[in-house]
């Protein structure tokens, strides 16, 4: 494995080489295990072991990056030489910054915090995997279903070194297993990831899934319309996951972000709280941002209202001397930046909504609920307008009609066409938020919602 | 190269493996945007690596590693043994490969000129031109503007013999025109959205797209959009262009007839299929004009799902999938062909890179012109009350892939056989077989494409990998169109 002392000598080596007035790189090295089971046995097994090097040069306005995953001189040379080649032939651009110094980058502090990386994730074997592939077996096997899925674990290291003295490096593990049961007409799903593989208890999410599936068991077509739903956390962050590419100065500035002309006002219902907050104890990942920026809590969203965005250092400056600069709230590098050069900008990556006054259970969602729909999760989300925020998608594996304040029975699936500003003005009560994953959207702290009017367009035949 | 796959197979072989393969595989990218005048990233990268597959006591073990010192392949290779026989411990039966002849060959994708060889500036100042011409229409108010080569060359070994070495090369570049006004953003993008086109080709292919030619008329459609009429809610005669029955046929035949999915191994992430085992060569799937095939070979086109050899040393075939609008043929590989009674892989087994194990993936998924000239002008004459629906703007599809809805970027209505406005935001939806068993007129092949799909996900780690779709523009009838905006 890639370590940050490693990495200080590779940089070293790629500082002689260079001739560009300054120098970055980002390293990742990571050992990736992942084992994947479907009709009740295990069908693909893998591992990998790989090491990036991806380095960019400045000339005077110019930037370009090369990567390479080989560390000898003449690969390390040939990628330099590439991305000095690549910055060279382009017109300077009067808004690129010099790379931040280390004082700078760390001005927010290097964001402390507990650690990311467990050595019990560390030392989880082949046949520790399959031990446990083999207990999610035994739990389909106990209700008569057949189950797929995968349990996986890693540990990576990524660092920021550039030849103004930034040298910032994070290390973490990570474990996820994701589970689906599978019943002749029915099924059911559950997916959990942290880094410390003792949080993750893969039984009690396939009885959980097994449940589902059982529950939704010769599932019942209902027509289309608008329906009281109640969306698991899953199901929220795999929806609300497309705005937050809008949650940037630069979609801003691009004119492409449902938010041009709506910062400062009532976008969402009172009670919608959003912040960006690298450091919460429910999130992964690093620390800094792809200049090795600190990555700051802001707060998103308050009663509704939306306050501000995030900024890479460029696009701060760009926006301060902007035509919107009055009209956005707050404007300061927030350590939000992918690494450079890219046309996106940033974008707030590690989620957190805030919790209700009177946190709601689903169970107890369900026992209020006098008619309505519970969604496990969906599925094939893409954006249907980019302004209104409308984004179209299935539901998937387990979702049922409530009625009486009870779950009365499975349901076929629904496609939905929902705006995600209509939605979250409707939400009528949330539950503590927790870490939530999905497929469609980054990982998230997340509540589930029950919502009015959520709007299905058609049923699908299963 | 070859000697670091050998010395894989050699440290597999010792451990006592039934089956080992081993990929060495080098991949160079260049990829070059521009937005607003400024180049918006430049950037080129380099990959090496190998991935060894085995089986061991029945079952599948893959381990990759980018050092390629002998003491890191031997490693890779005992670790891919060790995890095989993990494996063995979750397993119901013992895996089967369907026989193949060990090829040994020598195959590059034929290209008139390296894309490598161009320089940037040459590639960035395409780029801008056709950022300026966008950004000269008033009203366009973001312009983006993008072009990408790969060049992926593997080695490939096999305990049965199998030598092949294969360069793949392949291009793409496209741009989008954005109008924000109002309340609305829309946008036109050529020759295609997300990426453009693409297919495995040299920098050939770029000079061929006339792609300064159409900047100028795709920014006005952007602007012009905003003034168009929205697109009813209702049923309608849809003609859809080239690239969106492209996709049309990725999402509705494409994944459905991965045979691994059909099952059951992709459950957990991509889904299932409604193509269900008993259908083969019986479903009706489309109309009598419905002629699909699954086409690896250079002599259907330079698609992104042309080659030589599959990554299990399978040689490229052509399959048929729909013929005269039954359903025929599933995408198979040595390890399921016995589930369909094939006594062969149709070879269509592809992994990302070295680091990812291959899988089922679509090669060319072509739909045939048809055989009655006929020009897209033509079609339009002969359609007396319909929507001509071009280019994509969303897609999804359920995890049978029954039900889809698609929105495109621009449409127009059609009255006696002329376009007479403009319609914005035209959506149409259906159920698969229902919306193919519709399909009754098909443009002929002067207006036949092998569009290029590069970004294809699918898998546990995700893999993205291209995949061709040959189709001309086609007619469908009772369709249900402008539900994505139903509500709302
Ligand atoms: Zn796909």
């Amino acid at each position: 494995m890639l370590t940050k002392e490693k990495a200080a000598d590779i940089f070293d080596r790629i500082r002689r080489f260079s001739s560009a007035d300054e120098v970055e790189a980002i390293f990742t090295g990571s050992r990736f295990a992942l084992t994947r089971f479907a009709n009740n046995a295990i069908h693909q097994n893998v591992e990998e072991e790989n090491s990036i090097v991806s380095i960019r040069t400045n000339f005077a306005g110019r930037t370009a990056r090369a990567t390479t995953n080989q560390f000898d001189g003449e690969s390390l040379q040939r990628a330099i030489t590439a991305s000095e080649n690549l910055a060279r032939v382009q017109t300077p651009d009067p808004d690129l910054l010099p790379m931040p110094t280390s004082e700078e980058a760390n001005a927010a502090g290097e964001g402390a915090r507990a650690t990311r990386f467990f050595s019990q994730t560390v030392a989880i074997t082949p046949a520790d995997r399959a031990e446990v592939v083999e207990g999610i077996v035994s739990v389909a096997g106990k209700h008569k279903l057949a189950t797929a899925g995968i349990y996986s674990t890693s540990e990576s290291g990524e660092g920021i070194f550039n030849s103004r003295g930034l040298a910032n490096w994070h290390r973490q593990t990570l474990a996820e297993v994701s589970i689906t049961m599978l019943a002749d007409d029915s099924s059911g799903w559950q997916k959990l990831n942290s880094p410390d593989v003792s949080n993750l208890d893969s039984i009690r999410l396939a009885e959980t899934a097994a449940q589902k599936a059982v529950e939704s068991a010769h599932p019942r077509e209902i027509a289309p319309g608008k329906y009281r739903v109640i969306l698991e956390p899953a199901a929220v962050l795999d929806m609300v996951g497309f705005m937050f590419w809008d949650y940037s100065g630069v979609a801003i500035l691009d004119q492409r972000s449902f938010l041009n002309d709506r910062i400062g006002t009532q976008v969402f219902g009172e009670n919608i709280n959003i912040s960006d907050d690298a450091a919460h104890p429910l999130q992964a990942g690093s620390p800094f941002d792809g200049e090795g920026m600190t990555r700051q809590r802001v707060q998103l969203v308050e009663n509704g209202v939306v306050k501000r965005v995030v900024y890479a250092r460029a696009t701060a400056r760009k926006m301060k001397n902007s035509e919107y600069a009055g009209k956005v709230g707050l404007i300061e590098p927030t350590g939000h930046g992918f690494p450079l050069p890219n046309e996106v900008g940033e974008m707030p990556l590690n989620i957190v909504f805030g919790g209700p006054e009177n946190p709601q259970s689903v169970e107890q969602m369900v026992a209020s609920t006098e008619r309505g729909v519970l969604v496990t999760r969906l599925w094939y989300i893409r954006e249907v307008d980019p302004y209104e925020k409308i984004v179209t998608g299935m539901t998937r594996d387990g979702t049922f009609l409530v009625e009486d304040g009870k779950i009365q029975r499975g349901l076929r699936n629904f496609r939905f066409n929902q705006s995600l500003i209509s939605m979250l003005s409707n939400v009528d009560t949330m539950s503590a938020p927790v870490r939530a994953c999905g497929e469609e959207s980054f990982d998230m702290v997340t509540p589930a919602m029950k919502v009015k009017e959520f709007n299905f367009t058609e049923a699908t035949k299963f | 190269m070859k000697t670091v796959a050998h010395q894989a197979l050699d440290a597999a072989s010792v451990r006592g493996v039934t089956y080992a393969d081993a990929r060495v595989v080098a991949i160079r990218n260049r990829s070059l945007t521009t937005k607003n005048g400024r180049v918006g990233h430049a950037s080129e990268s380099e990959s090496l690596g190998i991935g060894v597959r085995v089986i061991a006591d029945g079952a599948w073990g893959f381990a990759a590693s980018a050092d390629l010192s002998r003491a890191a392949v031997e490693a890779a290779a005992a670790r891919a043994v060790e995890i095989a026989r993990a494996s063995a411990r979750v397993k119901r039966e013992d895996v089967r490969l369907a026989p193949e002849p060990a090829a040994v060959a020598e195959w590059t994708t034929p290209y008139k000129v390296d894309p490598f060889t161009t320089s940037v500036e040459q590639n960035l100042d395409l780029l801008l031109k056709v950022d300026a011409e966008m950004r000269a229409c008033p009203g366009v108010t973001l312009a983006e503007t993008g072009m990408n080569f790969q060049r992926e060359e593997s080695w490939f070994l096999s305990s049965e013999g199998a030598r092949i070495h294969q360069t793949k090369y392949s291009t793409g570049a496209g741009y989008t025109a954005y109008a924000f006004a109002g309340s609305e953003i829309q946008k036109r993008s050529y020759p295609s959205s997300f990426g453009g086109q693409w297919q495995n080709r040299g920098y050939e292919l770029i000079k061929e797209m006339k792609l300064v030619e159409n900047a100028r008329r795709v920014a006005e459609e952007a602007v012009a959009l905003h003034r168009a009429e929205q697109c009813p809610e209702g049923v309608a005669t849809i003609i859809l262009d080239g690239s969106q029955l492209g996709l049309q046929i990725h999402e509705s035949i494409g994944h459905p007839i991965e045979l691994d999915r059909v099952l059951g191994m992709e459950a957990n992430f991509a889904g299932t299929s409604f193509l269900t085992l008993e259908k083969l060569g019986n479903l009706r799937y489309g109309s009598e004009l419905v002629n699909v095939v699954a086409d690896a070979r250079q002599e259907h086109g330079p698609g992104l799902g042309t080659f030589a050899y599959d990554d299990e040393g399978v040689a490229a075939q052509s399959t048929p999938i729909i013929t005269n609008g039954r359903f025929t043929g599933y995408l198979s590989s040595r390890e399921t062909a016995h589930a369909i009674g094939a006594v062969r892989s149709g070879g269509t087994l592809r992994a990302e890179s070295w680091n990812r194990l291959p899988m089922i993936r679509m090669t060319n998924v072509s739909i045939l012109p048809g055989e009655k000239p006929m020009t897209l002008d033509q079609l339009i004459a002969a359609t007396d009350d319909g929507i001509y629906m071009e280019t994509n703007k969303s897609w999804s599809i359920d995890d049978k892939r029954y039900n889809f809805q698609f929105g495109c970027e621009i449409a127009w209505e059609i009255k006696h056989g002329k376009r007479v406005r403009m319609l914005k935001n035209p959506s149409y939806s259906g159920i698969t077989t229902e919306f193919w068993n519709s399909m009754d007129a098909i443009c002929s092949r002067d207006e036949w494409t092998l569009w290029g799909t590069p970004n294809c996900g699918k898998g546990q780690p995700q893999q993205v990998v291209g995949t061709g779709h040959g189709a001309s523009p086609a007619r469908f009838r009772n369709i249900r169109v402008g539900s994505a905006y139903q509500g709302s």
